[in-house]
């Protein structure tokens, strides 16, 4: 049994009784990460020196304080897209391969003050554009439950970490399902918050308007403990949400008692395979028993999402990834004599395939003569696709379907046909153009595989969503469950 | 016929700033055929007049009192600089030779 099988709670609890000292749970970790790490490969890179430090001075500070956080010492990953002061934060990127942050994220001076403790960077697709990891430019992380599959992306690395046990949890980011989707995959709970509701400070740009940092962990109250930490306003980020942020885990009751969920017809449908639309069936029929009540409902522009969101992401990815051009930081190429020739060479050798296809067509849609054809036209479709979920909110609590149409795929199956790869997002991506909160709690399994189910609600109303996700987790005991390495 | 031609790649290339090889623009060229021609769905949909969303919250014109802070430290910005000089970010000559 490992010390991370317990809920946070509990370890705070044995903490507490001096039975456990901080620095047991970072050597859990980094005592899991040699066992296991050269079959799941989720770090990019360690900073185990600096975590044993604290690890000790925490423990120190323990022994004279009794005062101290829910999450004071426990050991967490941090995604490579969020800049963590001289802590290497590449992006999974050559063109940031030996990035070493001046500044921490606003999330990650969080985390400090909530006093956790940073284990190391994790594994993603370059600039988060993927849904596999097998763009990240350095490694290939490997799904825990099976280790010719990929563990889902981009936060790919921060999901298998967790379901490997080689951290307690783990921070993501999600800019079309890239928490949600891995978590899914690798059987953990990973939530996208309301956009504003986490600030984006720190947070290597890929599409603003999409684009939340979120909690990845192994049960519901963990991750309502770990989004507590990470929320709020921030001034450094003016599109973090001036909204209170309400005591999460207070919404664990069990109680879904007459809660209304709508279940659109749409993610039901064509594309999504039968063991996922039985599991979810089954999710349902065990949210009935609890006394919620599920209908039928229709989410009619659904099918435009996936174009809708690649023109907008691709067009903020271009603007935000101008930065990368070898003069202040980050690669640079040597093959340049012009300074035209710089930028151009630098971020052909810096950026790897998809990121640039992305560059390409974001660059397009924006371009003179094409903006209102495809970028003006995919943000109009953007306020249908919204108007969807505030209709359908009108009358229900919660929307539930699946986190993905299928399980976690081989590794290699997908990565030469982008439209093919890009079909993996088509239920998690509504979310993000509407910019309301989804979670996904592992629901089931197919041949071994992981699935998970979506909760998604109203805007700012994560508590809700816990509330239904907690209930749904503790009337099963797919979450107990663990991988064998 | 397909929406997209090579030409347009390379200008749109130009425009990024990515160098690009001839088998890179044919095979970009396919695929960004491929993911326009996709979202020509979109052409379906009557958005004459709907509002399009810039942003997703109701938020604007977030303001907040103009406090001069300490820049941050010269040496810690030259950092992770390529190349520096003097204090400032060297670049290859400008104008052409």
């Amino acid at each position: 049994m490992s010390l991370f099988d317990h809920k946070v709670s509990d370890l705070h609890e044995l903490l507490h009784k001096k039975e456990l000292k901080v620095s047991d749970l970072v050597d859990e970790s980094y005592k899991r990460i040699a066992a296991v790490e050269d079959k799941v490969r989720a770090f990019l890179t360690l900073d185990e020196e600096r975590a044993r430090q604290t690890a000790k001075a925490l423990d120190e500070k323990f022994s004279s304080d009794a005062d101290k956080g829910l999450l004071f010492g426990m050991p967490i990953g941090v995604k490579d897209n969020i800049v963590t002061k001289g802590l290497r934060t590449t992006c999974a990127s050559k063109i940031l391969e030996n990035f070493d942050p001046i500044y921490d994220a606003t999330v990650v001076q969080k985390l400090q003050q909530a006093e956790t403790v940073t284990i190391g960077k994790l594994n993603m697709d370059e600039f988060a554009m993927g849904s596999s990891n097998e763009n990240s430019r350095f490694q290939k992380t490997h799904n825990p439950w099976n280790l010719d599959r990929v563990p889902g992306g981009s936060s790919g690395g921060s999901a298998a970490s967790v379901a490997a046990g080689e951290v307690l949890f783990s921070l993501g980011s999600d800019t079309g399902g890239s928490i949600r989707q891995p978590a899914a995959f690798c059987g953990v709970v990973g939530l996208k918050p309301t956009y504003g509701r986490v600030s984006r400070f720190g947070l290597v740009a890929f599409a603003s308007s999409l684009d939340q940092i979120g909690p990845i962990t192994r049960t519901v109250e963990d991750n309502a403990y770990l989004l507590q930490a990470i929320s709020g306003l921030d001034p450094m980020d003016s599109t973090s949400a001036n909204v209170d942020v309400p005591h999460f885990a207070s919404a664990l009751t069990g109680d879904i008692k007459g809660l209304k969920i709508a279940v659109p017809k749409e993610y039901l449908g064509e594309g999504v395979s039968e063991s996922v639309r039985q599991s979810v069936l089954d999710a349902l029929k065990v949210l009935e028993g609890l006394g919620a009540v599920w209908e039928e409902v229709s989410l009619p522009h659904s099918k435009y999402a996936l174009a809708t969101y690649y023109l907008l992401s691709s067009s903020e990815a271009s603007a935000n990834l101008a930065r990368f051009d070898g003069v202040r930081y980050g690669y640079r190429s040597p093959n340049a004599k012009s300074l035209l020739d710089l930028y151009k060479n630098t971020r052909a050798e810096g950026f790897g395939e998809e990121v640039k296809r992305r560059i390409m067509l974001g660059t397009f849609a924006l371009s003179s003569g094409y903006y209102d054809a495809y970028y003006k036209k995919a943000q109009k479709v953007r306020t249908l696709i919204k108007q969807d979920f505030e209709n359908v909110f009108e009358t229900y609590d919660v929307i539930v379907g699946p986190t993905t149409p299928t399980p976690a795929f081989k590794i290699g199956e997908k990565i030469d046909d982008p439209m093919t790869m890009y079909v993996n997002d088509i239920l998690t991506i509504p979310v993000n153009l509407a910019g309301v909160p989804g979670i996904s709690v592992p629901c089931g399994f197919d041949g071994g595989l992981p699935l998970g189910l979506q909760i998604i609600g109203k805007h700012f109303d994560e508590a809700t969503i816990y509330r239904v996700a907690h209930a749904f987790e503790q009337a099963t005991d797919y979450h107990k469950q663990k991988p064998q390495l | 016929m397909s929406r997209i031609q090579a030409e347009q790649v390379k200008h749109v290339a130009n425009l990024a700033r990515l160098a690009i090889t001839e088998e890179e623009a044919e095979k970009f060229t396919k695929q960004l055929d491929a993911i326009i021609t996709f979202a020509e769905q979109l052409n379906e949909l009557d958005t004459e007049n709907v509002k399009p969303t810039y942003h997703v919250l109701d938020m604007k014109n977030v303001l907040r009192e103009d406090i001069p802070v300490p820049g941050l430290p010269q040496e810690e910005v030259l950092k992770n600089a390529p190349e520096h000089q003097d204090g400032q970010f060297k670049v290859p000559a400008i104008l052409g030779e």
